[in-house]
């Protein structure tokens, strides 16, 4: 059936032509459209019967008319994959952008990717330092995690992912990460930023990039992080290598598909996103993680920006419930010149437990995270009441506290952008910046902790 | 018409087809690949099926073949310790089937059919037996007697019986009618078991979490809800109740959640002990496990499959505890599946028939007496993920209307690190009237007015803490400076739990009591030493508090908790000489 190409386009709708009239065509089946001018386009059928055919083109249907061609493939969207990949850069549709050559491939994988069953996971365990000293001790990073960074525009987030992406290494091993790039409708400026910074620092050499630039096909976004991953899961399941996955921007994915969902004139969930976008995402996001008896694993790093600053919009909302925590960027903190601000409040990683302690990090890293939480977050909670009563009306505890919230934003989160702290000196500049409070309030702390590291009887 | 007929149409899990003899919920195969569906639609000679399985590659033209029966599962012995996807087929066969990745096309046994169990009859040559009977036992696990019973549409005289070593499709018993018994039955996912009837609750489902048991107690065959936004703790509370709740049997489903949380639940599970048996926790427990991005239309088959196996337990005479995480999840599924239907929606997309379908699930929870006559309980306890934490939303609401207990999970509580992050002031339990002869039977005659008492102190603590927040707590009146510290007490040292602790996560019933007198106690001390003119602050501070406070971290508590409470009343009257 392929190569016999079908004149019979009765509607052009968004980013959807529908035809009639075809041999059968499977669901899911890649589609070339050929233009009267002679431009090559694709698709892939969104729903296929014996009279009409609906085809989703990912590089929009300008110009497309009744008069164009459309040629069914006869197999689903397949990636050519090796390890050849690794250096490259490719478009958003998995074509090189980079002047090199094609892609030869080992096999073709098949773009949406099964499930990983269950039962054939491995538990995640292996702690990530990240050399940022937020992340490490509170929202604790593991290798086969998801763990998203909700920004907002005009925040940072992208010198963190591309910090995080520097240092991220386990603890006493050399062993460096493949980075996945996916860029989805970020714009030239973003993306000239992310590349240069990692030719800069060699990391280009042990990464691939798709890129879907902000003026490419809104509809292309939605295959590009599933090219992504699909060379992750090769790269890490099939050779053995541990893959760091960051996309940017998550948000522009789900608008692609909320438009999509609207030419197809489907019954629009909450602001408009299609009822089915959980799944959507799940099948992202899930494809993250480690398998028995392999050797590598996938990390996934998602960033998304909230739109209005708003964290029950449905884009995080949804991500939050599928990813394992979150790491919130503060346009707070940003605005007082605090990089990288996170907010570490709101910040979770649901895998801490199982990274941390005495055979993977440090003995009192649980501890000190805790005492640091809680101090923090009291202390931030004082500054509101000294806005009403005034800082006299506090009682010497309260006082301390909220000095150490001050110093827990200047001293502990703040860093600079090439400042690669290892967790050992994470954990020492919390117990240096802890001995500001008196022992006694540091309710959290188990005392043989404090007999051990406490500066007062280190000394 | 015939049983097969051919593909029509086909929109992701949803699929047409034409020319084929089909009724609602008929359970179809789909393609050359003989993919599983079911029958959700017909339309003159059309049928509308839903797939369990990817649904790529399949081409208008391909045969559909009706196998007359409807989605059902296996039940007998071999089901404990299993793990299912969300059409019983076990997680560990597909693995060995298709490697790491589910990808499709693949059937697999619900269990070992050809393994050897010892079957002891309970009826003899001549007796005349009746649906649900048990006519024999088998030892399933260490904990577990599995009892095989008469399907429920059968009855009559038994010809024979047999006694001895058996695989589940051998006949073990026969009717003088002709009707052949094996070990394992079938039954419809969607329709519920048959039973004699319900009755009222009045035993609590006890849980060794704090605040659940004392202040919003769940029934032995009640139905809780618990709502919260991501990162409160829904499905930490949920496993804490699978392993340490005293159910019989457990049953566990991960519907459309994570799946390196199902590993965890995996990994974990093997190597825990029961409290109330001291046996590993997985023989009592059957998991069900479709992970969010496993095939939608399997997630919404999935709490079917999960109650159906709890009610055939139940019909054993077992109380059953069965967990769902998330409800939420299985509801988008049908939202999906309606969608692609092109179904009026109704509230948020949702189909209408939305809350209708909740209540039908949730109804098949209870205390029912059995066709046997026994006695047995399906709990059911479903986590709800509101988009938010926004309970307004129609699956909150849908499920709020029909169970009796809130456990409404808090994300204020969660960011401060208050676990479980529990709301005290807005969950309720509506079974204490039914549970609390129980209590007094059982735990202590005061039980209920010790709660009545440790509630009322938190409801003052929250208009109190209005002015504070206004005035600063040193403005308030020394007796209500004292409310504030008792209410301290009550959620640092009482409602606070470590789920991860080894100690801490399970609290016995009688320490709960225990615990929530020694705050009473603290009050009652603190209010006579401060009227002999005792200083709040030297009365709080006193050692013997923490060291009580503390203890609850420690093994043995129960048996020291009364002196350590009656060191810390001296110490506490001693502040009086002081001054």
């Amino acid at each position: 059936m392929t190569g016999k190409e079908y004149r019979t386009i009765t509607d052009v709708k968004g980013p959807l032509v529908f035809l009639n009239k075809t041999e059968p065509v499977a669901f899911g089946e890649i589609v070339t459209l050929r233009l009267s001018n002679g431009t090559i386009k694709n698709g892939q059928v969104l729903d296929t019967s014996d009279d009409l055919v609906i085809v989703q083109v990912f590089e929009g249907t300008a110009k497309i008319d009744r008069e164009s061609g459309v040629t069914f493939m006869g197999d689903v969207f397949k990636l050519p994959v090796s390890t050849d990949l690794v250096g490259r850069i490719l478009d958003g549709a998995g074509r090189p952008r980079d002047g090199g050559p094609e892609i030869v491939a080992e096999e073709k994988a098949d773009i949406i990717g099964a499930a990983i069953n269950p039962y054939s996971r491995q538990s995640p365990n292996d702690f990530i330092q990240t050399g940022v000293s937020a992340i490490d001790l509170c929202t604790s990073l593991v290798r086969g995690q998801k763990l998203p960074i909700f920004s907002a525009s005009g925040l940072p987030h992208n010198d963190i992912a591309l910090q995080i992406a520097r240092q991220a290494k386990l603890k006493d091993s050399d062993e460096e990460f493949i980075v996945v790039f996916c860029a989805m409708g970020i714009t030239a400026e973003e993306y000239n930023f992310f590349r240069s910074d990692l030719e800069r620092t060699g990391a280009l050499e042990n990464a691939v990039l798709f890129v879907n630039l902000a003026d490419d096909p809104a509809v292309e976004r939605i295959i590009t992080p599933r090219l992504a991953l699909t060379a992750a899961e090769y790269l890490a399941f099939e050779k053995d290598y541990h893959v760091l996955v960051i996309y940017t921007d998550m948000t522009n994915y789900c608008d692609a598909l909320r438009q999509i969902g609207a030419a197809r004139e489907e019954v629009p969930g909450r602001r408009g996103y299609p009822g089915y976008m959980y799944t959507d995402l799940a099948m992202l996001y899930e494809r993250a993680g480690i398998i028995k008896n392999k050797k590598g694993s996938i990390t996934q790093f998602p960033i998304l920006t909230m739109p209005g600053d708003d964290i029950t919009h449905p884009i995080p909302d949804l991500s939050g419930y599928i990813t394992e925590g979150q790491i919130v960027i503060s346009r707070e903190l940003h605005q007082q010149g605090i990089y990288p601000p996170i907010n570490v409040l709101p910040s979770l990683s649901r895998l801490m437990g199982s990274c941390i302690g005495e055979k993977t990090t440090r003995e009192d890293h649980k501890s000190v995270s805790d005492q640091m939480y809680a101090a923090y977050a009291q202390g931030r909670e004082l500054r509101g009441l000294v806005a009403i009563v005034g800082e006299d009306a506090l009682n010497e505890r309260d006082k301390q506290l909220l000095d150490f919230s001050g110093v827990f934003e200047d001293k502990f989160l703040r860093q600079t952008r090439d400042e690669d702290r290892s967790i050992e000196e994470t954990l020492d500049l919390c117990w240096n910046l802890m001995s500001a409070i008196d022992t006694k309030y540091l309710v959290r702390l188990d005392q043989k902790w404090i007999d051990k590291y406490h500066p007062d009887n280190r000394a | 018409m015939s049983n097969e007929g051919v593909i029509y149409r086909i929109s992701g899990p949803v699929v047409t087809a034409t020319g084929m003899k089909a009724a609602m919920y008929d359970v179809v195969r789909v393609g050359h690949e003989g993919l599983m569906g079911e029958v959700i639609e017909l339309h003159g000679d059309k049928a509308v099926i839903q797939v369990y399985e990817d649904t790529s590659g399949i081409r208008p033209g391909e045969p559909v073949l009706n196998t007359q029966e409807t989605l059902s599962v296996s039940l007998g012995p071999g089901l404990l310790t299993q793990i299912y996807d969300g059409i019983q087929r076990p997680l560990p066969t597909l693995e060995e089937e298709m490697g790491v990745f589910i990808t499709r096309g693949v059937d697999a046994d619900a269990f070992d059919l050809e393994k050897i169990w010892t079957f002891e009859p309970q009826v003899a040559v001549g007796d005349s037996v009746v649906g649900g009977q048990v006519i024999g036992h088998v030892q399933e696990t260490e904990t577990i007697v599995h009892k095989i019973m008469v399907p429920p549409t059968a009855s009559g005289k038994v010809k024979s019986i047999e006694s001895g070593d058996f695989n589940v499709t051998q006949t073990v018993c026969v009717l003088e009618d002709g009707t052949e018994m094996q070990m394992m039955q079938k039954w419809p996912v969607r329709t519920p078991r048959p039973f004699q009837q319900k009755y009222a609750p009045e035993t609590p489902l006890i849980t060794g979490m704090r605040i659940l048991d004392f202040l919003f107690p769940l029934a032995k065959g009640g139905a809780a809800g618990i709502p919260g936004p991501f990162g409160s703790g829904k499905t930490v509370t949920q496993q804490s109740l699978a392993k340490y709740s005293d159910a019989q049997l457990v049953v566990y489903i991960g519907c459309g959640e994570r799946g390196n949380e199902m590993t965890e639940v995996l990994d974990e599970f093997p190597h825990l002990i029961d409290p109330n048996t001291g046996k590993p926790l997985m023989e009592r427990t059957v998991m069900i496990a479709n992970t969010s991005n496993m095939p939608v239309a399997a997630r919404e088959a999935s709490v079917y499959t999960g109650i159906t196996i709890a009610e055939y337990f139940r019909d054993m005479g077992y109380d059953v505890a069965l967990m769902a995480d998330s409800t939420s999840r299985w509801a988008e599924a049908m939202r999906e599946i309606s969608s692609r239907l092109e179904e009026m929606p109704g509230e948020e997309g949702y189909p209408a028939y939305l809350s209708s379908r909740i209540a039908e699930f949730y109804e098949r929870a209870g205390r029912v007496e059995t066709l046997n006559g026994d006695d047995g309980s399906v709990t059911v306890i479903g986590a709800v993920s509101p988009p938010g934490g926004d309970i307004s939303e129609p699956v909150s609401q849908g499920t709020l209307r029909i169970v009796k207990v809130f456990w409404g999970l808090d994300a204020g509580l969660a960011r401060q690190r208050h676990f479980p992050a529990i709301n005290w002031l807005n969950s309720y339990s509506l079974y204490p009237q039914s549970l609390d002869q129980w209590f007094r039977d059982n735990i202590a005659q005061d039980f209920p007015e010790i709660r009545t008492q440790i509630s009322g102190l938190l409801q003052i603590e929250s208009e109190l803490q209005e002015i504070v927040q206004l005035v600063g707590s040193d403005a308030l009146p020394i007796d209500q400076q004292l409310t504030l510290e008792v209410a301290r007490m009550i959620r640092e040292f009482f409602l606070q739990q470590n789920g991860f602790h080894d100690v801490d996560a399970y609290c016995d019933i009688h320490l709960q009591y225990q615990m929530a007198k020694a705050i009473l106690s603290f009050q009652d001390a603190a209010k006579s030493a401060m009227a002999g003119g005792a200083i709040l602050g030297d009365v709080v501070n006193v050692p013997a508090r923490s060291d009580l406070m503390r203890g609850r971290f420690e093994k043995g508590y129960i048996d020291i908790i009364e002196e350590m409470v009656k060191k810390m009343t001296d110490e506490i009257a001693d502040t009086v000489e002081e001054n």
